[in-house]
């Protein structure tokens, strides 16, 4: 039992290895295409453009976020993708108090919907370990090209 | 019968937002086409029902040292008051007017997004192809 456990803390340790190696690699790959001043400046235009998503879609700016983060930032796609829902939580929480006292939230729907995200969001942290990110994403992307169509089909 | 389908519909918001593909894209649309909710009312759910989920998921993320701070607080300080700004915004549109704008927002972004991952797919292929050749060599 106990080597097992020690095998599972060598693996981790090359897997984390792993991962600063791909970091540095890009670091060093993207730091040639972009000078530091201009990445700033980007990152502080997107990162504006984001909060307006946030504010008048009420989502969606997640998704921006990850190319900042890694292009901009170099970080890894997963820890991109991490860091995005973190950076996302303080942009929904201020607009989100705005909605709120304008009466849009509505407790009778909201609320059965709200368990349900939270219920499908620690799915969804233990499934993005698991599946190849491509094959679902482009999927998804499918989808949403599907649903905006529908929409714009149905409302104008 | 109603409540099933809105905690559904939270499920599969909930699973795409975890893993950080943007929830709301997805939570939005299956709201208002599939269940008539009103597109402000919508945008106030996936908001709203966003924060606990993202706190529990943070934990989570923080645990696996999966987080990168000094990134994150440079790009919430500049959207935070674009953010507000816009959500005060939002009470003087009317919720069909959003939609329509929400539609063309999903549709281009889908495309955009679609485009950008399947380039990366084929860039990535080639290079696993470049190596098999020189490992042949």
């Amino acid at each position: 039992m106990k080597n097992q456990n020690d095998a599972e803390k060598v693996l981790k340790k090359i897997e984390n290895l792993k991962f600063k190696g791909n970091d540095d690699i890009e670091k060093h790959d993207k730091k040639k295409i972009l000078s530091k001043k201009t990445k700033f400046a980007l990152t502080i235009i997107l990162s504006a453009f984001v909060g307006a998503l946030n504010g008048l879609f009420g989502g969606g700016g997640g998704m921006l976020v990850v190319p900042i983060l890694t292009i901009l930032c170099n970080l890894s796609e997963q820890k991109a993708h991490s860091s995005a829902i973190l950076t996302i939580l303080p942009l929904s929480i201020t607009s989100g108090i705005v909605y709120l006292v304008r009466g849009d939230f509505v407790l009778s729907s909201g609320g059965w919907v709200s368990a349900g995200v939270i219920l499908g969001g620690i799915i969804g942290t233990f499934v993005m370990k698991k599946l190849s990110n491509n094959t679902l994403a482009v999927i998804f992307y499918g989808v949403m090209i599907f649903a905006g169509i529908s929409m714009l089909v149905t409302k104008l | 019968m109603k409540l099933l389908w809105y905690i559904l519909a939270g499920i599969a918001g909930g699973i795409i937002g975890g893993m950080g593909m943007g929830g709301g894209t997805l939570l939005i649309p299956l709201l208002t086409l599939l269940l008539d909710i009103e597109q402000k009312h919508a945008q106030a759910i996936n908001l709203i029902a966003f924060i606990p989920m993202a706190v529990v998921v943070s934990i989570i993320n923080a645990k696996r040292k999966n987080l990168d701070y000094k990134s994150i607080l440079k790009v919430v300080v500049p959207a935070i008051p674009m953010s507000v700004g816009l959500s005060f915004a939002v009470g003087k549109i009317s919720s069909n007017v959003l939609s329509i704008i929400f539609a063309v927002f999903l549709t281009v972004l889908g495309i955009v997004m679609m485009i950008s991952t399947l380039y990366k797919c084929t860039l990535a292929y080639m290079c696993k192809c470049k190596e098999e050749y020189s490992y042949n060599d």
